[in-house]
C-alpha cells in the first residue's frame, strides 16, 4: 500500500540536533576567541589547546550544525515538494545515526590530536570511509525520492540539494584519497603544490556547495513559504543555478595567490572568482525580490527578519569574496583577520541566520504547533545575533586591514616598521570585541534552545502529516 | 602523480577556459527574454508545489546581466594581458617571480648607498653608531625576537643576548659567524649510561660547581662520574668550552633552568639547541650581507652596554 503520510521522524531528529550542534560548535568558537586573548586560560591542557580545538570548531559548525540542518530541510522539502514519502526510509534513519557517529568521532579524535592535517577534512581515514557510506546513503534516499515524485517538475530547492549532494561526494572522494599507515594515521595521495591545489579545490567548493548551494536550496523553500509570495523569477533561478555551480568549481586557486602554484592557475582562480559575483547575487536577488509586496511583514515577523538579514550577509560576503581574490587585494588580505571576518560574515551572517530562520519555521510544524513557543524570544534572538555578527565582522575587518598594513609597513631604511609581536599587540582590543560579538551570537543560540525546548514540550510529535492526493503541476 | 608537463596540457587549459567563458556568454544570451513593458505585470508560471509554492516569470534583471557580462569581458581582457591560458605568457609578460625579483632589485638599489658605509666599517665601529643600532634593532625585531624576545633577554632554551655570557663567544666575528651560519648545540642524553642514581649524583655535583644548594655526599660521588662523562666538553673544572658551545656550569646562567630536577632532565634526556643560519633565513632578500653585518653589530652592542 502506498504511504499516505510524510516521514517527519528523521527530519525532527536532524532539526533538534541542528540546535544542539549549533550550540556546541559556537561554544568551541567562543572558547577559541577567548584563547587568542588568554592563551593559557585552559591551563595548558593539550586536548583543549587552540590547535586541537580549531578543527573541532570548524567541523562542528560546518558539518554538524550545517550538515544536520541540511539533512533536516532537504528530507522535509524533498518529500513535500515531490508529494511522496521518503524513499528507503531505513537508509534515511541510518544517515541520521551514521552522521551523528561521524560527529561524535570527530569530537573525540580531533582533541586527541588525530588529524589528516587537511583543512576542513581533518578526519582520519576510517571516519572518511564512514562519511562516504553515509553520504552515498543520503544520495540514494534523496534521488530515490525525486525519482518516485508525484509532481511533474522538480522544485528549485531540490536542484540545489541535488547539486550539493553530488558535488560534496566528488570533493570528499578526491580530496580524501589517502594512504593509510595505521588505523589512525594516513598520508595524502598528493604531494606538494598538487596537494595544496586539491586541498583548496576541495576547501573552496566545500564553502561553495556545502555552505552556499545547499543553503540556497533552503532559502528557496522557506522564504516563499514564510513570505507567502511566489519566487520572483523562474528564469533567474535556472540561470544562476547553472552558472553558480559551473563557475564555483574553478575558483579554488584564489586561496593560493602568491604561492608555489603556477601563475596561470592563480590567474584562472582570480578571473573565475570575479565571474562568480553575478551568479552568487542571482540567488540574493531572487530571494529579496520574492519579498517585494510583503515588505510590511518584516516589521512583525522576526523569522522573515532572520531570512532577509541572511540574504544581505550572503550578498555582502559574495561581493567581498571575489574582491579578495584579486591579486593586489589578496596581497593585503591574505593570512590576516580579514579572512576571519569574511568567513564569519558567510558562516554566521548567511548560513547560521538562514538556518535559524528556517528552523523557527520548521520546528513548530514538526511538533504540531502553529508557531514557536515565544515569538518575542525569536525577536530577541534576531537582535542578539545581528548585533553579535556585526561586532564580530567589523572588529575583524579593522583588525585584518590594520594587520595587513602593519605587516607591509617599511621604514626609510628598508626595514619593517612593526615586529610580529607589535602587530599582535594591536589585535587585542579587536579580539575583545570579537569575543563579545561571538558570545552574543552564542547567547542567541541558548535562547533558541530554550524556545525549542518549550515548543517541543508543549507540542506533540507529528508522524501523520498527510500527503495531499491531488497532484499539482 | 603526473606533473602534467606534456605539451597537450597548456592547450587543454586554454581551450577549456575559453570555451567556458564564451559558453557562459552564449548561455546568458540564450536565456535573455524581452523586458516587461511599462505597467506589464509578470505572470505566474503554471506549476505549484507543496500547496502554494509558485514562480513568477520575470526576465533576468538587466543590471544583473550587465554585471555578469562585465565580469566575462574583464576575464577575457585579463587573460590576454596576464598569464592564464596555459603557457601563454600574456601581453604584459608578468610573472610572479619576475615581480618579486624586480622588487628586490629596486630595494637593493634604493638602500645600498645607505648600507654601503656600514659595510666598510668593522662591527665594533658600527655597533657604536646610533643610526646603525636603530636599523639593527628593527632587523632584530623582525628576524630574532621570536626566539630571543623583543628585549633580547631570551627565554628558556633561548640564550639571553644582553648578559655578556656567551655559549660560542661574544667577539664580533664569532657573533657574526653564529648568526650567519647558525649553531647546533647538542648535549647528548646520558641517562642510560649514568643510570638514575648516577644522574642524580652528577646533577648534585653540577649544582655544587656554581655554589647552589646540593647534597654533599651525592656530589662527591658525582665528581668522578662528571670527570668521566662530562669533562670532555664542559672541561674538568666545569667552565665549559666555547669552541663546542658547551656551557660554563660554574656561573649563574642557566639556559634550561638550574633546579636539581631540570639538571637531571638535561643530563638524562640531553638537549638540542638550534640557532638557524640567518644566511639561509634571509634567502634572496635585498642587501643580505649588510643585514647580517648590522645584526651582528646590534647583538654585539647589546652586551657592550653592560
Amino acid at each position: 500500500m502506498e504511504a499516505t503520510t510524510y516521514n517527519y521522524k528523521v527530519v525532527r531528529q536532524f532539526a533538534i540536533m541542528t540546535v544542539v550542534w549549533g550550540i556546541v560548535g559556537m561554544l568551541v568558537g567562543v572558547i577559541l576567541a577567548a584563547q587568542l586573548i588568554w592563551p593559557d586560560m585552559l591551563f595548558g591542557i593539550e586536548w583543549l589547546s587552540y590547535g586541537r580545538l580549531r578543527p573541532l570548531h570548524t567541523n562542528a559548525v560546518i558539518f554538524a550544525f550545517g550538515g544536520s540542518a541540511m539533512f533536516a530541510v532537504s528530507y522535509y522539502i524533498v518529500q513535500r515538494t515531490c508529494q511522496v514519502r521518503l524513499w528507503a526510509e531505513k537508509l534515511a534513519a541510518f544517515t541520521f545515526w551514521g552522521w551523528t557517529a561521524v560527529i561524535v568521532l570527530a569530537a573525540v579524535t580531533l582533541p586527541l590530536g588525530y588529524t589528516s592535517s587537511k583543512e576542513y577534512a581533518e578526519l582520519e581515514w576510517p571516519i572518511d570511509i564512514l562519511i562516504t557510506v553515509v553520504w552515498v546513503s543520503y544520495a540514494l534516499v534523496f534521488f530515490g525520492t525525486i525519482v518516485k515524485r508525484k509532481t511533474k517538475h522538480i522544485y528549485v530547492s531540490n536542484w540545489f540539494f541535488g547539486a550539493y549532494i553530488l558535488v560534496i561526494a566528488i570533493l570528499h572522494l578526491v580530496n580524501s584519497a589517502e594512504l593509510p599507515v595505521t588505523m589512525t594515521k594516513s598520508y595524502s595521495a598528493y604531494a606538494g603544490v598538487q596537494d595544496a591545489m586539491v586541498q583548496w579545490w576541495y576547501g573552496h567548493n566545500a564553502v561553495g556547495f556545502f555552505l552556499t548551494t545547499a543553503f540556497l536550496g533552503m532559502m528557496y523553500y522557506f522564504i516563499p513559504k514564510q513570505a507567502g509570495r511566489p519566487i520572483y523569477s523562474y528564469r533567474l533561478s535556472v540561470v544562476h543555478f547553472w552558472s553558480l555551480n559551473f563557475i564555483y568549481m574553478w575558483a579554488g586557486p584564489h586561496h593560493l595567490q602568491y604561492t608555489a602554484l603556477p601563475d596561470w592557475a592563480q590567474s584562472l582562480g582570480m578571473v573565475f572568482s570575479l565571474m562568480l559575483l553575478a551568479p552568487s547575487w542571482g540567488g540574493m536577488m531572487n530571494g529579496i525580490m520574492t519579498l517585494s509586496g510583503a515588505w510590511h511583514k518584516l516589521r512583525t515577523d522576526p523569522i522573515l527578519k532572520f531570512m532577509v538579514t541572511a540574504l544581505s550577509f550572503y550578498g555582502m560576503s559574495t561581493f567581498e569574496g571575489p574582491m579578495m581574490s584579486i591579486k593586489t587585494v589578496n596581497a593585503l588580505s591574505h593570512y590576516t583577520e580579514w579572512n576571519i571576518a569574511h568567513v564569519h560574515s558567510g558562516a554566521l551572517g548567511w548560513v547560521a541566520m538562514i538556518t535559524i530562520g528556517s528552523m523557527y519555521y520548521l520546528i513548530p510544524r514538526l511538533f504540531g504547533r502553529e508557531s514557536m513557543y515565544s515569538t518575542k524570544l525569536i525577536e530577541w534572538h534576531f537582535w542578539l545575533s545581528t548585533i553579535g555578527v556585526v561586532m564580530y565582522i567589523a572588529s575583524m575587518w579593522i583588525a585584518g586591514v590594520a594587520q595587513g598594513l602593519m605587516w607591509r609597513a617599511a621604514n626609510a631604511d628598508g626595514t619593517l616598521t612593526y615586529s610580529f609581536a607589535q602587530v599582535l599587540n594591536t589585535m587585542y582590543p579587536f579580539y575583545g570585541i570579537r569575543l563579545l560579538g561571538g558570545t552574543l551570537f552564542f547567547g542567541g543560540m541558548l535562547m533558541m534552545a530554550w524556545n525549542v525546548w518549550q515548543t517541543t514540550r508543549q507540542g506533540r510529535v507529528v508522524n501523520d502529516a498527510p500527503i495531499p492526493q491531488a497532484v499539482h503541476a | 602523480m603526473s606533473d602534467f608537463t606534456h605539451g597537450f596540457w597548456p592547450l587543454y587549459i586554454s581551450v577549456l577556459t575559453l570555451v567556458s567563458i564564451i559558453g557562459t556568454w552564449v548561455f546568458l544570451k540564450s536565456q535573455t527574454t524581452r523586458k516587461l513593458a511599462p505597467g506589464e505585470k509578470p505572470e505566474l508560471i503554471e506549476h505549484t508545489w507543496d500547496g502554494d509554492l509558485q514562480d513568477l516569470n520575470n526576465p533576468l534583471p538587466r543590471w544583473w546581466l550587465g554585471l555578469f557580462y562585465g565580469t566575462l569581458v574583464f576575464a577575457l581582457a585579463y587573460l590576454v594581458l596576464w598569464p592564464g591560458l596555459g603557457n601563454y605568457a600574456g601581453v604584459l609578460k608578468w610573472t610572479q617571480i619576475g615581480e618579486y625579483e624586480a622588487e628586490v632589485q629596486a630595494a637593493e638599489a634604493q638602500f645600498q648607498p645607505l648600507y654601503a658605509g656600514f659595510m666598510k666599517q668593522d662591527i665594533a665601529t658600527v655597533a657604536a653608531d646610533p643610526n646603525a643600532r636603530a636599523i639593527g634593532k628593527n632587523l632584530f625585531l623582525t628576524y630574532c625576537s621570536q626566539c630571543h624576545g623583543s628585549d633580547a633577554a631570551g627565554s628558556r632554551g633561548f640564550p639571553n643576548l644582553t648578559d655578556g655570557d656567551w655559549l660560542y663567544g661574544g667577539d664580533p666575528d664569532t657573533i657574526k659567524a653564529t648568526l650567519t651560519d647558525g649553531r647546533a648545540g647538542v648535549m647528548p642524553a646520558l641517562g642510560e649510561a649514568l643510570g638514575a642514581q648516577g644522574t642524580k649524583e652528577v646533577a648534585n655535583y653540577v649544582l655544587s660547581l656554581s655554589g647552589r644548594k646540593h647534597d654533599t655526599a651525592l656530589a662527591a660521588t658525582g665528581k668522578t662520574k662528571f670527570a668521566e662523562n662530562c669533562a670532555a666538553c664542559h672541561m674538568p673544572d666545569g667552565t665549559g668550552m666555547q669552541a663546542m658551545g658547551a656551557p660554563n656550569l660554574t656561573d649563574k646562567v642557566w639556559l634550561y633552568g638550574g633546579s636539581e630536577a631540570t639538571i637531571i632532565e638535561s643530563i638524562a634526556k640531553g638537549r638540542n639547541g638550534v640557532m638557524p643560519a640567518m644566511a639561509q633565513t634571509l634567502g634572496t632578500t635585498s642587501n643580505k650581507d649588510a643585514k647580517l653585518h648590522l645584526l651582528a653589530a646590534y647583538v654585539y652592542g647589546l652586551s657592550q652596554k653592560q
